[in-house]
C-alpha cells in the first residue's frame, strides 16, 4: 500500500489560499498599501472601518484569507528553499520554520479577528 | 573491496549520477528566472497579510493608533516595499490564473468547459470581488 503523507491536504490548502490571495489581495493592497498612503484615495475614517471589520461575515472572509494565503506561502516557499537554493536536505528545519510561522500568524489572526474587534 | 581473485569489482558498478546544480541555476535563462519569481509571488503574499494585520490591529486599538498606522504606511520604504508587493501580488494573479484551466476539468451537461472560458470566468471575478472590496472600504 501507498505510504499515506499530508501532501494533498497541504496542496489542498496552498491552492485554496493561492486563489483566495489571487482575487483579494490586489485590491486590498492597492488600497491600503498605494492609494491611501499616496493621497489619491482618502483613506477611510476610522468609525468606518471598525464597523466594517466587526461585521461577522468580514471576519470570517478575513480570517479564511490569512490563514490559507500563510499556508500558501508556507507551501511554496519551502519548495523555492528546496529547489531555488537547493536545499532539499534541510526539509526538515525549513517544514518547521515554515508551518511554524503558519501556527503563529493564524493563532494571531484568529485572535485579533475574533477576540480583540 | 579485492575478492581471493583479486578482483575489483568497484569498477564494474555504473557510477552514480549526481548531477550537480548551482545555487544560482535560475539566472541561467530568462523562464527559470520568472518561474523563481512566480515562486517568490509567495513571500509577498505573506508580506501582505502581515501588513493587514497591522491595519486590523490599529484600527481595533481605537483612532489615533489608526491614524499612526496610515502615518507609517506613508513612510517612504513602506510604500516602495507596498508598491513591489502590489506587482508582484498581481503577477501572483495573473499567473495563477494561467494555470487555473489546466488545473481545473470543469463538466456541463457531459461537455467539457473549454479553458478559455474557464480563464475568463476568474478574470470576471477577480474584477467583481475588486469591486466588492472597494466598496466594502469607502463606501
Amino acid at each position: 500500500m501507498a505510504k499515506r503523507t499530508a501532501e494533498p491536504v497541504l496542496w489542498l490548502l496552498f491552492s485554496a489560499g493561492g486563489m483566495l490571495a489571487a482575487m483579494l489581495l490586489p485590491a486590498l493592497l492597492l488600497l491600503f498599501g498605494v492609494l491611501f498612503p499616496l493621497g489619491w484615495l482618502e483613506p477611510p475614517d476610522h468609525a468606518h472601518l471598525l464597523a466594517v471589520l466587526r461585521f461577522p461575515l468580514t471576519r470570517l472572509a478575513l480570517l479564511g484569507l490569512f490563514v490559507l494565503a500563510l499556508f500558501h506561502w508556507a507551501h511554496r516557499f519551502r519548495y523555492t528553499l528546496y529547489d531555488g537554493l537547493q536545499l532539499k536536505r534541510h526539509g526538515d528545519i525549513i517544514n518547521v520554520f515554515c508551518f511554524g510561522l503558519v501556527a503563529v500568524g493564524s493563532v494571531f489572526a484568529a485572535n485579533l479577528l475574533l477576540r480583540v474587534l | 573491496m579485492s575478492g581471493d581473485a583479486g578482483l575489483d569489482y568497484r569498477g564494474f558498478y555504473a557510477r552514480w549520477y549526481k548531477p550537480r546544480l548551482s545555487r544560482l541555476w535560475w539566472l541561467r535563462r530568462r523562464t527559470y528566472l520568472l518561474f523563481i519569481i512566480r515562486e517568490l509571488t509567495s513571500v509577498f503574499v505573506a508580506w501582505s497579510v502581515v501588513f493587514l494585520l497591522l491595519m486590523i490591529r490599529a484600527v481595533a486599538q481605537g483612532a489615533p493608533e489608526y491614524e499612526r498606522f496610515l502615518e507609517l504606511s506613508r513612510n517612504p520604504w513602506i510604500l516602495a516595499l507596498n508598491l513591489v508587493t502590489l506587482c508582484l501580488v498581481v503577477f501572483h494573479t495573473v499567473t495563477w490564473f494561467i494555470v487555473a484551466p489546466q488545473a481545473m476539468v470543469v463538466r456541463l451537461r457531459g461537455r467539457q468547459v473549454p479553458g478559455r472560458l474557464i480563464l475568463l470566468a476568474h478574470y470576471a471575478a477577480w474584477v467583481v470581488l475588486t469591486a466588492l472590496v472597494a466598496f466594502v472600504v469607502l463606501a
